[in-house]
C-alpha cells in the first residue's frame, strides 16, 4: 500500500484535470461526484497506509521521479511516509472527503458548481504534496499550491468586490510568509548542502552548525508558518478569507491549509530543538495570538468571523504546544481541531444555507427548532472547542496546557487557561445568539429550514469524530497518538522524548482547573445572553473604549493600511511614474527624435533629377578639392 | 610625333565638364543621357591615355596596355545604362507625355 502512496495526491489531481477540462460543457453536476469519489478513494488508501505504518513501517521514502540533479545535489519528488505525515494524510483526506460531500449540497445552486469542484480537488492535491514531500523544495511546491487554491477559492465569487479583495489580501500576506519559507529553505541548503528532511536532521544531530545560523533558519521557517497559519503578525487575512464559500472556510481555513505551518514546525522539530531560544519565541507568539484572537471573537456578530478568530486562536494553541516542546500535543490538537472546527464551520454553513445567505447573528435566534440536527452537532463541536470532557478538544488542549506548565512556562499556562475561558464564552454566545432566544427576524425565521441530508450526514460524521477522536490521546501523555507519532519527532535532545507514562494526579489537577475556567465561561455566556444578567448591551456600554477596540479588531487592519499598504502603494506609484516617464519616456523621445530628423531629411528628396545630379557633381568637386588639396600640400593632415 | 599626356588629360577634362554641365542644365531626359555618355567617354579617354603611359614607363613590353581593359568594362556598363535609362524614359513618357525632367517629380519624398 505504501508503494502506491502517490495515488493519494494523484487521484485528486486527476479529478481536477477532468473537471477543469470537461466540467463546464459536459460533466456539469457530475463534477461534484467525481471530485468526492477521488478524495474518498485517496482516504481509503491513506487508511491502508496508516495500518502499514502502525505495523512498523516507520520511515519509507517513495520516490516518484528525479526533479533535478546539479552536481552532487539531488532533488527527488519523493514521498516521506512516516507517522507524522501519515497522521496528516489521514486528517486531510478524511476531513476533505466529508467536506466534499457537504459541498455538493451547499454549492448545489451555484452557477460555478463545476469551477468549485475543479479548485477543490486541486487544493487537496497541493495539500497532500505539502504533507507527503520528503524535502523542503517539494514541500514548498505544495505550500505555494495551497496558497494559490486558497486565493482562487476565497475569490470564488469574484464578481463582488469583497471576495476579490479578500483573496488578494490573503495572497499578498501569504507571500510575506512564503518569503520567510524561501529564506529558510535556501539557508538550509547553504548550511547543510541538502534540502532533504532526513539528511538535514541527520546532519543537525551529528554536526550542528552555529547557533546563530540555526536560529536564522528556524526564524525564517517560523515566519513562513505565521503567514500560512495566520499567527501574529500575519493573521489578518484569515478573518477576511470568510468571504469564500463556507466549505472552503471549513476545509482550507480551519481543517487543513492553516495547519500547514504547524506541520512545518512539527516536521522541523529537530531543527527547532537544536535552535533553542527560537522555540520560546514560537510559544510566546502562539500564546499571544491565542488570547488576542479570542478577545476579538468575543464581540463579533458575523457567525463565520467568530469561527475565523476562533481558528486563529486555536492555531495559537498549537504553536504554543510546539514552542513548549510538545510537538505531539500540537499534532494531537491539530487533528481534533480539524474535526470540531470543520464541524463548526459546516454547521455555520448549514445555518447560513438554511436562512438564505445571512451571516449576521443579530438577525437569527431561535433556530433550534427549525434545524435540530445542525443545532445538536454545533453544540457537540462547541463543547469540543470549549474543551469540555470527554469531547475531543478537552484531551488535546489539556495536554498542551499541561505541557506548557510542566516544561517551565507557567505564565503561558495562565494565558492559555484564561483564553480557554474566553473560548468557552464566545462559542456559548455564538450558539445562543443563533439557536436560542426569540427569533429577531420574523421573516428569516419563517423561511428557515433544515439542510438536505447530503449536508447533515457529514455533520453527523464529524460530530462523531469530535466526540471520539480525543480518545486516540487516552490515557493522557501515553495514548495511541503518543506512541504513534513519537518516533517521528523524537530527537534525543528535545523534551518530546521525555514524556512517558501518565501522572494521573497531575493530569486531573490541570484538567480540573481548565475545565472549571471553561465552565465558568459557559455559565457567564448563558447568564448574559439567556437572562441578561449582566445585560450584554450594558456590559459593552460600560466597557466603552475597550469594547470599541475589540469591535474594531484592535485597529490592526487600519494600522497595516497606514503603515504598510499605503507605503507599498506610494512605492508602487513611484515605480509606475518612473516606468512611464523615464523608461517609456526614453523610448518615446528616441522615436520622436528619429521621426523629426526623418521629417527634416524628407525635404532633400525633391523628386527633381537635376537636384540629385547637382549634389552628385557637388560631391565630386568636393572630393577633388580635398584630394587635390592634400596632394599639393595646400591642406595638411 | 608624340602627343603629350597632358593634352589627353586636358581634352578628357574638357569633355567631362561639358558632359557634367549638360547633365545639370538640360531639361530633356534624352539629352541628359547623351551627356552622361559624354562623361563616360571622357573618362574612357583618360583611362586609355594613362594605360598607354603606364606601358611606356614600365620595364616590360611597351605594347602592354592592360589598363585599357577598364575601357571595355565602361563600354558594357554604358550600354546597359543607356538601355535601362531609355526604357525608363519611355515608360515615363507613356505615363505622361513628357521627357522634361523638371516635370517628372512624382518621386518627391
Amino acid at each position: 500500500m505504501i508503494a502506491n502512496a502517490w495515488l493519494i495526491p494523484g487521484l485528486p489531481l486527476a479529478a481536477f484535470l477532468m473537471n477543469v477540462s470537461f466540467g463546464r460543457r459536459w460533466l456539469g453536476r457530475w463534477t461534484g461526484t467525481i471530485a468526492t469519489a477521488a478524495v474518498g478513494v485517496s482516504a481509503i488508501i491513506a487508511i491502508g497506509i496508516f495500518f502499514e505504518v502502525r505495523a512498523g513501517a516507520l520511515r519509507t521514502v517513495v520516490p516518484l521521479y528525479n526533479f533535478m540533479t546539479v552536481g552532487d545535489f539531488h532533488i527527488d519528488v519523493a514521498a516521506l511516509i512516516d507517522p507524522l505525515s501519515t497522521a496528516m494524510l489521514l486528517v486531510v483526506t478524511i476531513v476533505s472527503f466529508f467536506i466534499h460531500v457537504y459541498a455538493i449540497g451547499y454549492m448545489a445552486h451555484d452557477r460555478g458548481f463545476w469551477r468549485f469542484f475543479s479548485w477543490f480537488p486541486l487544493f487537496v492535491f497541493a495539500m497532500l504534496i505539502l504533507v507527503m514531500a520528503d524535502n523542503y523544495l517539494v514541500m514548498f511546491v505544495g505550500w505555494e499550491g495551497v496558497g494559490l487554491c486558497s486565493y482562487l477559492l476565497i475569490g470564488f465569487w469574484f464578481e463582488r468586490p469583497e471576495p476579490a479583495g479578500a483573496a488578494k489580501k490573503a495572497f499578498v500576506m501569504n507571500r510575506i510568509g512564503d518569503w520567510g519559507f524561501m529564506v529558510g529553505m535556501i539557508t538550509t541548503f547553504l548550511v547543510f548542502g541538502s534540502m532533504n528532511f532526513v539528511d538535514v536532521f541527520d546532519r543537525v544531530a551529528r554536526n550542528p552548525p552555529a547557533q546563530g545560523v540555526l536560529s536564522l533558519i528556524c526564524l525564517a521557517f517560523f515566519l513562513g508558518a505565521t503567514g500560512k497559519s495566520a499567527q501574529l503578525p500575519l493573521y489578518s487575512w484569515l478573518p477576511d478569507a470568510m468571504e469564500g464559500p463556507t466549505p472552503v472556510s471549513a476545509l482550507i481555513h480551519a481543517a487543513t491549509m492553516v495547519t500547514a505551518g504547524v506541520y512545518l514546525v512539527a516536521r522541523s522539530t529537530p531543527l527547532f530543538d537544536a535552535a533553542g531560544p527560537v522555540l520560546a519565541g514560537v510559544a510566546g507568539v502562539g500564546a499571544l495570538t491565542a488570547i488576542f484572537a479570542a478577545t476579538i471573537a468575543l464581540v463579533q456578530f458575523d457567525i463565520k468571523r467568530v469561527m475565523a478568530y476562533s481558528t486563529v486562536s486555536q492555531l495559537g494553541y498549537m504553536f504554543l504546544a510546539l514552542g513548549v516542546g510538545a510537538p505531539i500535543a500540537a499534532m494531537f490538537h491539530l487533528i481534533t481541531h480539524a474535526f470540531f472546527k470543520a464541524l463548526l464551520f459546516l454547521g455555520s454553513g448549514s445555518v447560513i444555507h438554511g436562512v438564505g445567505d445571512v451571516q449576521d447573528m443579530r438577525r437569527m435566534g431561535g433556530l433550534r427548532s427549525k434545524m435540530p440536527l445542525t443545532y445538536w452537532t454545533m453544540v457537540i463541536a462547541g463543547g469540543a472547542l470549549a474543551a469540555l470532557p470527554p469531547l475531543a478538544g478537552f484531551w488535546s488542549k489539556d495536554e498542551i496546557l499541561g505541557s506548557a506548565f510542566k516544561n517551565g512556562y507557567p505564565i503561558l499556562w495562565v494565558v492559555g487557561v484564561f483564553t480557554g475561558g474566553l473560548t468557552a464564552f464566545y462559542i456559548t454566545r455564538a450558539i445562543w445568539l443563533t439557536f436560542h432566544g426569540v427569533p429577531r427576524d420574523r421573516h428569516l425565521f419563517d423561511h428557515a429550514h433544515e439542510s438536505p441530508r447530503v449536508m447533515t450526514v457529514p455533520l453527523l460524521v464529524l460530530a462523531a469524530g469530535s466526540i471520539l477522536v480525543g480518545f486516540i490521546g487516552f490515557p493522557p501523555d501515553n495514548g495511541f497518538i503518543h506512541s504513534f507519532i513519537r518516533p517521528a519527532v523524537e530527537t534525543g535532545t528535545g523534551s518530546a522524548a521525555v514524556e512517558a507514562g501518565t501522572n494521573w494526579l497531575e493530569f486531573l489537577t490541570f484538567a480540573a482547573i481548565s475545565t472549571a475556567v471553561g465552565i465558568l465561561g459557559i455559565l457567564l455566556g448563558l447568564s448574559m445572553y439567556s437572562r441578561g444578567r449582566p445585560d450584554p448591551a450594558a456590559v459593552s456600554r460600560a466597557a466603552g473604549p475597550y469594547y470599541d477596540v475589540l469591535v474594531n479588531k484592535y485597529y490592526v487592519d487600519e494600522l497595516y493600511d497606514r503603515r504598510f499598504v499605503d507605503v507599498a502603494k506610494a512605492f508602487a506609484g513611484a515605480a509606475w511614474a518612473f516606468d512611464i516617464h523615464i523608461i517609456d519616456g526614453l523610448v518615446n523621445r528616441l522615436g520622436w527624435a528619429i521621426k523629426l530628423s526623418g521629417g527634416g531629411l524628407r525635404r532633400a528628396q525633391t523628386g527633381i533629377v537635376g537636384n540629385y545630379a547637382l549634389s552628385i557633381v557637388g560631391g565630386l568637386l568636393l572630393i577633388l578639392i580635398v584630394y587635390g588639396g592634400y596632394a599639393t600640400g595646400w591642406l595638411h593632415r | 610625333m608624340t602627343v603629350p599626356l597632358g593634352a589627353f588629360i586636358a581634352v578628357s577634362a574638357v569633355l567631362f565638364f561639358l558632359g557634367a554641365a549638360g547633365v545639370l542644365v538640360r531639361r530633356n531626359a534624352v539629352v541628359i543621357l547623351m551627356c552622361v555618355e559624354l562623361m563616360l567617354n571622357a573618362s574612357n579617354l583618360a583611362l586609355v591615355a594613362f594605360s598607354r603611359r603606364a606601358g611606356q614607363l614600365g620595364a616590360g613590353n611597351p605594347l602592354d596596355q592592360r589598363g585599357s581593359v577598364f575601357v571595355v568594362f565602361v563600354f558594357v556598363i554604358a550600354a546597359a545604362e543607356v538601355a535601362v535609362g531609355l526604357a525608363i524614359i519611355l515608360a515615363a513618357y507613356r505615363n505622361r507625355p513628357t521627357v522634361n525632367v523638371d516635370e517628372l517629380h512624382q518621386m518627391k519624398g
